[in-house]
Order: structure tokens, then sequence, then C-alpha cells
């Protein structure tokens, strides 16, 4: 035994996570009061962090113009599916009860600056903003609802992908979702898809990478494959922007990263250059 | 015998000894192209293309290259494309479109290729594209999946008017292993996840994933291959012949309705 044991009394500090807001990229620690005033942008490294749907609609569309629908529109357990943490069905139930969302896509018609759209925004805290059969239903349902009423489509994503716990029938949204936006564009109308922090897998593999213009916000993760998945593949460190918001500009994927102060006025501003 | 589970269906679609499409180019095509290039950096090996002549039909016929020797797969990344084959795809496609022949595909990989390039050249993007595209194509598109049909890479160039299945080929929203190492912390209960994730030809076709499961040679593809490949071919040419009739405009329309039917299970 060393001589210099030091002997500590064991204090109970509360976990880190309560007292203060971490930024996921920079890592530096705020007051989570500093983190909320601020918008959930890191105010060392302007990191855009995630919000949830109804933050971000009340950002977005002009005040009261928001109404919700196919709220009744859910997820399906068809597969009766079970792991090892439990059945799904009790997951995403918890889930509802504690977000008071249905799926992991909140659908609405809006106005955004005077400019009446199809407004739907993703939740990461709904099961990772997973794709279900319940979110491209609503997804596919509002690419309809836009042709039938003439509106643009604005798309917020934020997810992981596709929702295992759904089987191949999530795997098979990624085309609905895209055969929907398919319709949409040849109905002449606009899609605009807003990437959020994070959009990856089989969202971004879909209907997030289909808009008229694609953009985003500062440092927000977007790729496909995972950073490790890739790392195991290739036996080789990646960049540390990989798969940023940045780097997706760079390879010419993003049409513009913007400021979520100034994204309520960019929309309008490009709803208005087309026309709508 | 035991009842054939999950894995077995895993091990059996992973076979190397399985038929691959070199295997079924050979043993269906009185003819084949190939064609190269996605005219904007690259020929990507992990999926191929060009026109073909099945039992005197032409076609386009594009495919997963995934390999049966070591060579084969380094070559052709074990089938795993990368966003310069969806695109090349797409580039071929149009043109069976263009000249009014039909689009064969036959799916076959791991998945997508999970790459650094493949990243930086816009893998989600090349799949969304291949998915809108296949979508509104004006030509029929019959869909074989014949050994793994990996997640987004798979689904890429799965979409279709017909999709058949050979009896021992696995499709699924993420591999067994993938699933178990996220949902059950441990990559050895691919088992489970397998059978949770409902993967198998018979299951599929019950969700209305696929159209019709292509009965395998006793004892799977890989012990027959001659007999696996005109069990395939004659489900093929039945389904073109039946997609030929459709005036293109309705053809287009009941892919939509198809695709949009997939898990509509709300009122």
């Amino acid at each position: 035994m060393s001589w210099f044991e030091a002997k500590t009394e064991k204090v109970k500090i509360p976990p880190a996570k309560a007292l203060w807001a971490i930024c996921p990229k920079c890592g530096s620690h705020f007051e989570k009061a500093v983190w909320k005033k601020n918008n959930a942008i890191c105010p060392k490294c302007n990191y855009h962090g995630r919000l949830s749907a109804r933050e971000r609609i009340a950002q977005v569309a002009d005040a009261g113009t928001f109404s919700e629908v196919f709220r009744a529109v859910s997820y399906s357990d068809h597969l009766a599916f079970h792991d090892a943490t439990g059945p799904y069905k009790a997951k995403v139930e918890a889930t509802i009860a504690k977000s008071g969302e249905t799926e992991s896509v909140v659908m609405g018609t809006a106005k955004i600056d005077g400019h009446p759209v199809m407004l739907g925004v993703m939740d990461f805290a709904f099961m990772g903003g997973s794709l279900g059969t319940g979110t491209g239903e609503r997804v596919a349902r509002a690419c309809e609802q836009a042709i039938a009423e003439n509106r643009p489509l604005v798309l917020f994503s934020a997810s992981g992908g596709a929702r295992m716990h759904e089987g191949i029938l999530s795997l098979m949204q990624m085309a609905k979702t895209s055969a929907a936006i398919a319709k949409l564009k040849e109905a002449g109308l606009p899609y605009i898809s807003v990437l959020t922090d994070p959009t990856t897998g089989g969202v971004s593999a879909s209907y997030a990478m289909l808009g008229d213009i694609n953009v985003t916000e500062p440092k927000a993760l977007i790729g496909f494959a995972g950073r490790r998945v890739i790392e195991n593949t290739i036996h080789q460190k990646l960049p540390d922007d990989f798969q940023s918001a940045e780097y997706l500009e760079k390879h010419g994927f993003i049409d513009k990263i913007v400021e979520r102060s100034e994204l309520k006025g960019f929309l309008a501003k490009m709803l208005n250059y087309w026309g709508f | 015998m035991a009842k054939k589970t999950a894995m077995d269906c895993v091990k059996l679609a992973r076979d190397p000894k399985r038929p691959h499409l070199k295997d079924f180019i050979k043993l269906i095509c009185s003819d084949f192209e190939e064609l190269h290039g996605d005219r904007l950096v690259n020929d990507d090996r992990g999926l191929i293309g060009g026109f073909a002549t099945v039992g005197g039909e032409k076609v386009l016929l594009l495919g997963h290259n995934k390999g049966a020797t070591v060579e084969e797969n380094m070559e052709a990344n074990f089938g795993m494309a990368n966003p310069d084959g969806y695109r090349k795809a797409m580039r071929l496609a149009k043109l069976a479109e263009k000249f009014h022949l039909p689009v064969v595909t036959f799916v076959d990989t791991p998945g997508a290729y999970p790459g650094r390039e493949a990243e930086e050249r816009g893998q989600a993007e090349a799949i969304a594209k291949s998915l809108e595209f296949f979508s509104r194509l004006r030509t029929p598109v019959v869909v074989v999946v014949t050994g793994e049909g990996g997640s987004g890479g798979a689904l890429a160039i799965a979409v279709g008017d017909r999709i058949l299945m050979m009896e021992n080929a696995i499709y699924s929203v993420i591999s067994p292993e993938g699933c178990a190492g996220i949902l059950w912390r441990d990559g050895t209960k691919a088992p489970e996840a397998a059978e949770a994730l409902k993967i198998t030809a018979p299951d599929l076709l019950k969700l209305g994933a696929i159209d019709e499961v292509v009965k395998e040679p006793a004892g799977g593809a890989q012990k027959n291959h001659k007999a696996a490949a005109s069990a395939v071919k004659k489900a093929v040419l039945a389904a073109l012949k039946a997609l030929k009739k459709i005036p293109v405009d309705v053809l287009v329309e009941k892919r939509y309705e198809k695709i949009r039917a997939y898990g509509n299970f709300y009122s």
C-alpha cells in the first residue's frame, strides 16, 4: 500500500447534469439558465443544441397560427417487439406519457411571416427521433395535404434513423416518404428541409436530404453511417469535423448553414423568392 | 429436423457458396453488356449494371456485386455500394426508361458502404435520391432480394412494382448483430434480434413488404445454383409479362399506391 494514501471523505455531489448544461461539442459548462436563455446555443462554440418540437414551432411559426394535424397517427407494434429491456409498447407508451407527443414528428399547418405552409418538426426526445410507421405516415400525409392545399412543405429533421422496433416496415417508410416528396415536387410545390442536430441514418437517407434546398444550423451532426461504424470499417481516425454541418456544406450537400436567430427570416425569404 | 430459425436463414443468406449476382447473370442471361460509371467521379464496383437478355426479354439489370472469393469481395467492397454506385444505377435506369425497357434489380448487400469518402460524396443523399427516383421511374421495375437485404443500402435499389424474395434471403432495417448490440447491448444476442425483427421471406410476405417468395432447391440455393437461378428466372419473367401489359401512367400510380400502403395501420 502506498505511504501517501490519501484519506478523503465521501461527499455526495449531485450529478453534474443536474446543475449544469454541458455543451456536447466543446464540453463547456454553463448554468442551465444561461443555456436556456441563449436558446440552447453554446455561448462559447456556437453549437446549436436540440430543441423540442414545440419549442421549435414556437420559434418558427407566427404566433397562434400552428394548427396540429394527424395527432391520432401514432406508433404501431405490429411485431409485438420485445428486447432485453422490455416490450417496445411499454417504452413508447412511457415516451408518450412523458412528452405529450404521440409520434416523433409533429405536423401542422402554420404561417411563417405570413406565408402559409405545412410545417413538420421532429423531436429527438421521442424515441431518438426515430422513423416509425406513424412518423412516415405523417410525413406522407403532410405531402398530400400540402398538394391538396397548395402549401409549401417545411420539415425540420432530428433523428437517429429508422425505428428498429417496427422492423422492415420502418425501413419502408424511407421509400414511402421519398415517394410522397417526389409527388409534392411534381406538383410544383417547394420543400425546404432543415436538418437539425442530429440527422442520421434512414432519415438523412430519405426525406431529410431531398429538400429543394437543404439547410442546417451551426455544428449540427448530419450523416448516414455512424462515426464508430466507419472507423471500425476503415481502421482510420476521422477528422473532428467529420459529418458536421460545416463539413457537409464544404462537400456540397447543404445549401446554407443558418443561425437559429435568422432561420425564420431565411425561410420566409426563400418562400418569397419562389412566389409562395 | 428442428424448425429453421431466423438465424439459420441469416447464415444461409450469407453463405459464401450461395449464388451471387455474377452467377445469376451467367445462369439467367443469354447476354449481358455491363456499362460503367456514374459520369461524376467513379465506377463503383459494389453495384453494377448493364443491358441484358433474359429469356428473350431485353432488360436493364442492376445488382449488388457480392463476390464468392476474398479477391472479388475486396474489389467490390463485399457488395456494399458507394454513392457512386447508386448514382450509376439511376443513370442506367434512366436509359432503360428512355428506351422503354424494364429494370430488374438483384439485391444482396450487408448495407451501403460506411466509409469516409462515401460520406463525403453523400451516401445519404444518393440513397434518398434513388428512393425518390425509382418511385417515379416510368418503366416496370422488378426487384429480387437474393441474399442479404441490408437496410437502406438494399432499399435504394429495391423500390419497384413487384418485389420477389428468395426463400432463404433476409431483408431487414438493421443487421441482427447491429440490433442486438443496440437493443440487447450484446452482439451475441443476434439470434434473438433476428427473431424479433421478422426478417425472413415468409414473415415479410405477411407484413406486406414483399410480393412473392421464390422457392429454393432443397437445402438452399447454395446446393444447386442452376435450379435456384431457374426459379428466379421464371418468377422474373412472369412478373415482367404482367407488368408490361399495364400502361405506364397506371403503372407509376399503382407503384405509388403500393409504396404508400407500407405500414399504413392508421385510419
